[in-house]
């Protein structure tokens, strides 16, 4: 990896995401209160504002709310790979999360596609959660 | 111009006497403090007021110049009131705003608002990540904040958090890039009749087309540019603006909102399919702004529009009532933004990617030089101008109006 690869480092609030991103599982909170899932991670729940959560698993499948296509100036850790895409997934649990779509062409990107997670190790201590097209 | 009808406490109870100005180029190689102090001493020049009087001092929370270097670097030995906008281009209009509620309350007699930049994307100068170049390069091999849901996936630069959101409304609305380019175009052209503009050369349609993509639909030329400079705006009471060199500028209201913000798009897209005025800091801004000032979107004659990127300006004139949602695109189109034949010329000095980048302040100078009669694009007659800060931040705006 890039030296300067912009690792998260994350605090007590959101480490358990990138942990179970790690085990190839995607969860989110899940207010036990009220039922909601969020993400990014925060403390309160956003609709109810209960302290209580539980890292939920999701589906990881879900659909294409945007995307677009980088080109430079980049991050020097993205430098070599200009042109790519980066997209917001909207989750079939509700939650929107950025992301990157795998194996597919820039020409094809396009809201609406419906997409499942794939995770991709970097090395042996972080794991994206990145998206494929399905098809039918 | 206070209304009869208002009860604001801050509507009317302060006018705009001085805007000053650096040189806005790039690479200046000056340090910010030294062009705030030309900025500074440009307001006081302009309105015929001693910068030793000038009693508060406002600026962005991002501001590298601290108000104890200004204040020491120009004698302002009598400052008794400080105060800093939130979120970056957000708080543009609000310098002026909280100038305003400042004088209005009587904590100051007169406040200067300034911000100054070094932020030429060579420019070397500085060790602080908010110095020289641009910030978002400067992340290194770790991020803790609201970043590592973005810069691991090579989503950094506002642009690309920004092409998000503008291929979302596009998608929603059937918004085209080109409309986006329209007003790059209209921008370019107002900038070409403004000698104090980086950009002085026109570009057409054809040339935004060919322009390189940035991160698509974005172009370069939708872009703000990476510039130097610093503006400053002298905020003052009614009665002491009357003995002034210059026909003072009335802040007819200011108002405030926090929105779901384009560094957490998580939150941007959860609120933004429901277009309801609790999640769009715009919607709830005009509502307060309008309605402290008595006025309505169809009493405003030009629009200085925050233009990070061109797409703001479509996604501001739905988010503070101009048209309806969905409708910022055409209106573009119809050529409604365009001096000097559009109904609502936005972006009169030509806006960030015409004029300069000074994080929206030098907005703020150009609405004032409207209301004065002395813009290089001049609406006819103009009366009431709106000065907005970035729709994707917690964010401001502020009305102006001619005394």
């Amino acid at each position: 990896m890039h030296p300067d690869f912009p690792r998260p480092l994350p605090g007590p609030d959101d480490a358990p995401f990138w942990d179970w991103c790690r085990r190839h599982e995607l969860r989110l909170q899940r207010c036990d209160d009220c039922g909601t899932f969020r993400f990014h991670p925060r403390p309160r729940c956003h609709e109810c504002r209960s302290a209580a959560a539980t890292w939920t698993r999701v589906a990881g499948t879900g659909t294409v709310a945007s995307f677009t296509v980088i080109h430079p100036p980049v991050l020097p850790a993205f430098a070599d790979r200009v042109p790519y895409n980066a997209v917001v997934i909207q989750l079939d649990e509700g939650p929107f999360m950025v992301s990157n779509l795998v194996g597919v062409a820039d020409a094809d990107l396009a809201t609406g596609l419906p997409v499942e997670v794939t995770f991709v190790d970097l090395d042996d201590t972080l794991t994206l959660p990145q998206f494929r097209v399905v098809t039918a | 111009m206070r209304r009869a009808d208002t009860t604001d406490p801050v509507a009317g109870r302060a006018a705009i006497v001085g805007i000053g100005e650096t040189r806005y180029a790039k690479n200046m190689g000056r340090t910010e403090l030294d062009l705030a102090c030309d900025a500074v001493l440009a307001a006081c020049d302009d309105a015929g007021y001693d910068v030793a009087d000038v009693d508060g001092i406002v600026s962005y929370h991002i501001e590298q110049v601290e108000e104890r270097e200004l204040a020491a670097a120009l004698g302002m030995r009598n400052s008794s009131f400080m105060a800093r906008t939130t979120s970056g281009g957000g708080g543009a209009a609000s310098v002026v705003g909280l100038a305003a509620i400042a004088v209005a309350s009587g904590q100051a007699e007169s406040v200067v608002a300034f911000r100054a930049r070094n932020r030429s994307k060579t420019a070397s100068y500085g060790a602080d990540p908010n110095q020289g170049g641009r910030p978002w390069e400067k992340v290194g091999a770790g991020v803790s904040d609201l970043r590592q849901w973005h810069n691991p996936f090579g989503v950094a630069a506002p642009a690309h958090e920004m092409a998000l959101i503008a291929r979302r409304h596009m998608a929603l609305f059937g918004t085209t890039a080109e409309q986006f380019g329209m007003q790059a175009v209209a921008q370019r052209f107002h900038a070409s009749r403004n000698p104090a503009a980086i950009m002085r050369s026109e570009i057409t349609l054809d040339d935004w087309r060919a322009a390189r993509p940035i991160a698509e639909p974005i172009r370069l030329v939708d872009c703000s540019l990476e510039n130097d400079g610093a503006t400053a705006i002298l905020v003052t009471t009614p009665e002491r603006a009357r003995d002034l060199r210059r026909p003072p500028v009335t802040v007819l209201a200011q108002a405030m909102g926090v929105g779901p913000i384009h560094v957490a798009l998580a939150d941007y897209f959860r609120t933004s399919s429901s277009w309801d005025e609790r999640d769009h800091a715009g919607r709830h801004i005009a509502r307060q702004v309008f309605g402290r000032a008595g006025l309505t979107p169809a009493d405003v004659d030009v629009a200085m529009i925050f233009d990070h990127f061109t797409m703001a300006v479509p996604l501001s004139l739905e988010q503070y009532g101009f048209c309806a949602l969905g409708e910022g695109g055409p209106m573009i189109e119809a050529g409604t933004t365009r001096w000097p034949d559009g109904a609502l010329p936005v972006n009169t000095h030509g806006g960030s990617n015409g004029e300069a980048f000074i994080h929206g302040v030098n907005h703020v100078a150009e609405a004032v030089r409207q209301l004065r009669g002395t813009s290089t694009c001049q609406v006819e007659g103009a009366e009431v101008a709106l000065v907005t800060g970035a729709i994707t931040d917690p964010a401001g705006a502020v009305l102006l109006g001619r005394a």
